[in-house]
């Protein structure tokens, strides 16, 4: 059947806007990072767009159907190199993340999550009733659930965060009932005076800051108050390119990742800031779009599975940056500097372009 | 049953699309409010992140003797800062700082978990006032440590092993309870002031007003740019009375004795030398002192931190005789008086001894001159019975006994001169005539300090005429000094000329062979004085108790002018447990005479003896404010003074 795919189904639209965005974050880093010891970090991070689109393009030739059928293999794969890295991790900043495979550090949990993506619409798809049945809503929850226990335990709190919402997205276009999705917000208001009790003290302090930032000005308190602090200094139009005191003067913390959207808001005001936003804006509705116009129900709810992983990023980080969210280290997908987020995004990329590619196939 | 190929209901996915498009309008609301609403708010913030007010220290005045050399100068003292940068790791680092610092890893390993939960702009004080090679090792590192900075202080540079301590002072930093007093509203925490001397009493001009700069501050406290800056006003230059090469002459003929030594041009009041023994390095206090070697000085019961020269209140002895025949005479009961001295005498059914009798011999038939000359107690007994309390006190307290006189430094006592209403006030207790007689021979209650005795002989060898001490040039002081004290700067005490030539002759004839300290005559030179030899504790009591031990030996005195009438200059001093006024009055005429060689253009001994030069503050240019030289001869080492280097942002304050 490949003979019928072809490059000119290709959603280059969509390349164009995700580049552009990898573009304006390419600008950013390096703005953030001159005279600072991370200098030149723009350029490791054109490396890994260069190479996140290889891949893409590499992933976008092999027919999703044929990984979907694979994709139970792939999941206990996942499983179990998370507990490696529960077993095997390096331990930094008090936290097991990484394992050391050659001498690259390897971050499991970004993949893992691309193949939930993958195990949920599978999941889905294979799915015969037109209502969700109580079985099927738990053994859903199960299949993020494990992996999200998982690097809990790591513990990564704000990576753990983002699995959830490909499950919610899963059941939520496999007709969750409105009984369940009330009994799931039950469970969930019980769980979290429990769920308190597990979170480390550190993960504790990020929630009480949030809400009351000026209570330790010097301390937790102090990102959220200077990434206010640089948003609302930019202005309308911004203090301009390599010009902000908060992102120059390092008040800023990590302006090159997590706090990337702060930096270019403060140098580009709202204008530049609302631009970003308007841009993920158009490359979530394209994808929603290649969404309904996939080949079946797997690629469908693979392609939202990406767009829920995305929306919660954004929500997420630039939640955090105005204010909104609590600090959760959760990268701004695109524009942040980092190898294991540029190649899943990439990754996702290609197969939403693979199941595009296949849209009039059959 | 679904099929495979069954869509996704569409209604679900256009809900997606609607909530996406709800979260993005959430998230522009949140731009909206920070970038558009509380702009200017949070404009203010980010200034007030970026810019900081940086004091630039304003240099204490230096101190000057009355021809202009430099006695108290300052040096500039760094001190090494480890600025919280994040990206460093600060317990790697430590191996490498400590080398070069001369520490320990741990010490900087503790100092920074001690300051952990201090403000991450706030440096940690790492080591203060550091020598040049440790200076050097920052200036060396600036990129393999960038966590390391310095910050330049003025520190005070004193004349070293004490010299001249008590009458300077030494600087510290202002305390709380200090800034709550109104006299210190202008002071800031952190600020340095006079602590007690000079330094305490002219702190006003000495200090200068520090400038400030407006700086661009990253968040480890950084300074990355400057903004602009108000100058610092240094201090104002305070020249003292002092004569340095008589202090040098002072403090050798002291030596290391515990006393005081106070010199004073009798015409004027102004103070030439002042020696108090023992003393203490103020250096020590420049940095910082130690507990224990400050409570050691506290504790000390030589008392080196008084100044004996004003603060030591002892019984006159044989000194009073002067006053007492003063009075004696102006009354005039003295002129025509003749007393056989045998040796001691009985007043009111209690014997007196004459000192006279520790060497078996009797003076014999005395009148007011020998009786000065030979200090006869039993002459200055009966004239005290004659005169009585009354009129004792009214001369003694007329020549300034008893009572501040008013010199220009903090913490003076008064002494006590007792009186009938004296022992009413204090006592509640009639005054005993029997209590006379000690007192004509300065015993009993009678208290002065060496400057008392100094104004009060000077004034009557000045012929009645008695001045206001002082170590400052009242002419200099900027309009916002205030005078040290408000006693009058004159006092006149009319002496009769003849009286006048009786006391100034005998007090000559102290020094010659026919006189008590004939070992203190200087050849050629108009010396005269008085003896004193004061006890520090009753006969009796004194051979109960201690069976000779130092602690109760005889307190000597001499107060020395030079010419004996209208005199150019006034010596006082003290030698405690020095036994006999005799060893005093060698003292006084060591620098009575370094003054006359000086006079006389013929440098001292003490200043052609190199080796026993006294080290004073490293610096011996003249006073003029700036040479213009990167170096500075700082006593201690030499000190390069960076080029062009941003100093540091610390301290800030906002």
């Amino acid at each position: 059947m490949a003979r019928y795919v072809s490059f000119r189904d290709f959603d280059w639209l969509l390349l164009g806007f995700v580049l552009l965005i990898c573009g304006i974050g390419v600008t950013e880093i390096y703005s953030a990072t001159l005279h600072t010891k991370f200098a030149g970090a723009h350029i490791k991070q054109m490396y890994w767009i260069l190479g996140g689109a290889a891949v893409m393009f590499l992933v976008s030739v092999v027919n999703y159907q044929a990984i979907l059928e694979q994709v139970h293999w792939m999941y206990i794969a996942s499983i179990a190199s998370l507990m490696a890295v529960l077993i095997f991790g390096q331990k930094y900043l008090g936290a097991r993340r990484w394992v050391k495979i050659g001498g690259n550090h390897f971050q499991p949990s970004e993949w893992v999550k691309l193949i939930l993506i993958l195990a949920v619409a599978r999941y889905f798809a294979d799915m015969r009733q037109k209502e969700l049945s109580w079985p099927d809503f738990i053994k859903a929850g199960m299949i993020v659930g494990v992996p999200m226990l998982l690097v809990l335990a790591q513990p990564d709190l704000g990576t753990c965060l983002t699995y959830l919402p490909i499950a919610v997205m899963g059941l939520f276009l496999g007709e969750l009932r409105l009984k369940q999705a009330l009994a799931v917000l039950l469970l969930a208001g019980l769980m979290l005076p429990v769920g308190w009790h597990v979170l480390k003290p550190y993960q504790r302090e990020r929630l009480t800051s949030f809400m009351n930032p000026d209570a330790d000005k010097q301390g937790s308190g102090y990102q959220v108050i200077q990434s206010q602090i640089a948003v609302g200094s930019g202005g309308i139009w911004g203090k301009g390119t390599a010009k902000g005191s908060q992102t120059h003067l390092a008040y800023l913390p990590v302006p090159q990742t997590d706090f990337i959207f702060a930096a270019f808001s403060e140098e580009h005001g709202f204008v530049g800031a609302l631009g970003v936003l308007l841009l993920y804006f158009i490359v979530l509705m394209r994808l929603t779009q290649n969404a309904q116009t996939a080949p079946d129900r797997a690629g469908t709810f693979v392609v939202m599975g990406v767009v829920a992983v995305l929306s919660f990023h954004i929500l997420v980080n630039v939640g955090m940056v105005v204010g909104f969210m609590p600090v959760t280290g959760i990268p701004l997908p695109l524009m942040s500097y980092g190898g294991s987020s540029v190649l899943f995004m990439f990754l996702a990329l290609g197969i939403v372009m693979n199941i595009r590619m296949r849209r009039f196939v059959n | 049953m679904l099929s495979r190929d069954e869509k996704v209901s569409p209604v679900r996915l256009t809900a997606v699309q609607y909530i996406i498009l709800a979260i993005f309008l959430l998230l522009a609301y949140g731009l909206w409010r920070l970038q558009v609403i509380e702009q200017a708010s949070y404009a203010l913030q980010a200034e007030k992140n970026r810019i900081r007010n940086v004091p630039i220290l304003a240099p204490r005045g230096k101190i000057l003797d009355r021809e202009g050399r430099v006695i108290v100068d300052n040096y500039p003292s760094f001190t090494a800062l480890l600025l919280r940068d994040q990206s460093r790791d600060l317990n790697a680092d430590a191996e490498l700082i400590a080398k070069g610092l001369h520490m320990t890893p741990d010490e900087i390993r503790s100092r920074v978990r001690r300051s952990a939960s201090m403000p991450q702009y706030q440096p940690i004080f790492l080591k203060e006032d550091i020598t040049p090679d440790e200076l050097a090792f920052i200036e060396a590192h600036r990129n393999e440590l960038p966590e390391l900075d310095t910050i330049m202080a003025h520190r005070r540079l004193y004349p070293r092993n004490g010299f001249m301590a008590h009458l300077i002072g030494y600087v510290g930093e202002v305390t709380e309870d200090m800034l709550n007093q109104p006299q210190f509203e202008f002071y800031d925490p952190g600020d340095v002031v006079g602590v007690s001397g000079v330094e305490k009493q002219y702190n006003q001009m000495l200090m200068g007003k520090n400038g400030s700069r407006r700086s661009v501050v990253n968040s480890h406290g950084k300074e990355m740019q400057q903004l602009d800056s108000t100058p610092a006003i240094p201090g104002k230059p305070l020249k003292l009375t002092i004569d340095v090469d008589l202090q040098i002459a002072a403090e050798q003929a002291l030596a290391d004795k515990n006393g005081g030594i106070v010199a004073m041009d009798p015409r004027n009041g102004e103070i030439l030398a002042m020696v108090s023994r023992p003393t203490f390095d103020p250096n020590n206090f420049a940095v910082r002192i130690s507990r224990e070697e400050w409570s050691k000085l506290v504790n000390d019961e030589n008392h080196p931190l008084l100044n004996k020269a004003i603060q030591a209140q002892l019984a006159p002895g044989s000194v009073f005789k002067i006053i007492m025949a003063t009075a004696g005479l102006q009354e005039g009961i003295a002129q025509t008086m003749k007393v056989n001295c045998t040796g001691g005498a009985s007043f009111y059914g209690r014997y007196f001894k004459c000192w006279v009798t520790a060497e078996h011999r009797v003076h014999g038939v005395v009148e007011i001159s020998k009786a000065i000359y030979q200090s006869c107690d039993v002459f200055f007994y009966t004239l005290a019975e004659r005169l009585g309390i009354g009129r004792i006190a009214k001369w003694a307290t007329a020549l300034g006994l008893g009572q501040r006189t008013g010199i220009d430094l903090p913490q003076e006592v008064s002494g006590v001169m007792p009186s009938e209403e004296w022992k009413i006030r204090n006592f509640k207790q009639k005054w005993y005539a029997g209590e006379t007689i000690s007192v004509g021979i300065g015993q009993g209650a009678v208290a002065v300090t060496p400057i008392q005795l100094a104004r009060a002989l000077g004034g009557v060898a000045s012929g009645g005429v008695l001045r206001r001490p002082h170590v400052a040039f009242p002419g200099d002081f900027p309009g916002n000094v205030l005078p040290a004290s408000d006693l009058p700067d004159e006092v006149k005490v009319p002496i009769d000329p003849a009286n006048w030539e009786i006391i100034t002759d005998a007090m000559a004839n102290v020094v010659n062979p026919i006189g008590t300290a004939p070992s203190a005559h200087l050849q050629g030179i108009d010396f005269a004085g008085k003896t004193g030899s004061a006890q520090t504790i009753s006969n009796v009591a004194k051979a109960r108790l201690a069976n000779g031990k130092s602690k109760f030996k005889d307190n000597g005195w001499f107060v020395g002018v030079e010419p004996r009438r209208n005199p150019e200059i006034v010596v006082c001093a003290l030698l405690e447990e020095g036994e006999h006024g005799y060893l005093a009055a060698r003292i006084v005429s060591q620098v009575i005479k370094a003054y006359v060689e000086k006079e006389r253009r013929q440098p001292t001994k003490m200043a052609r003896s190199k080796a026993d030069k006294v080290q004073i503050a490293g610096v011996w240019n003249l006073p003029d404010e700036h040479d213009g030289s990167d170096r500075l001869q700082a006593g201690r080492f030499l000190v390069d003074l960076p080029k062009k280097r941003l100093p540091l942002a610390t301290a800030a304050r906002e």
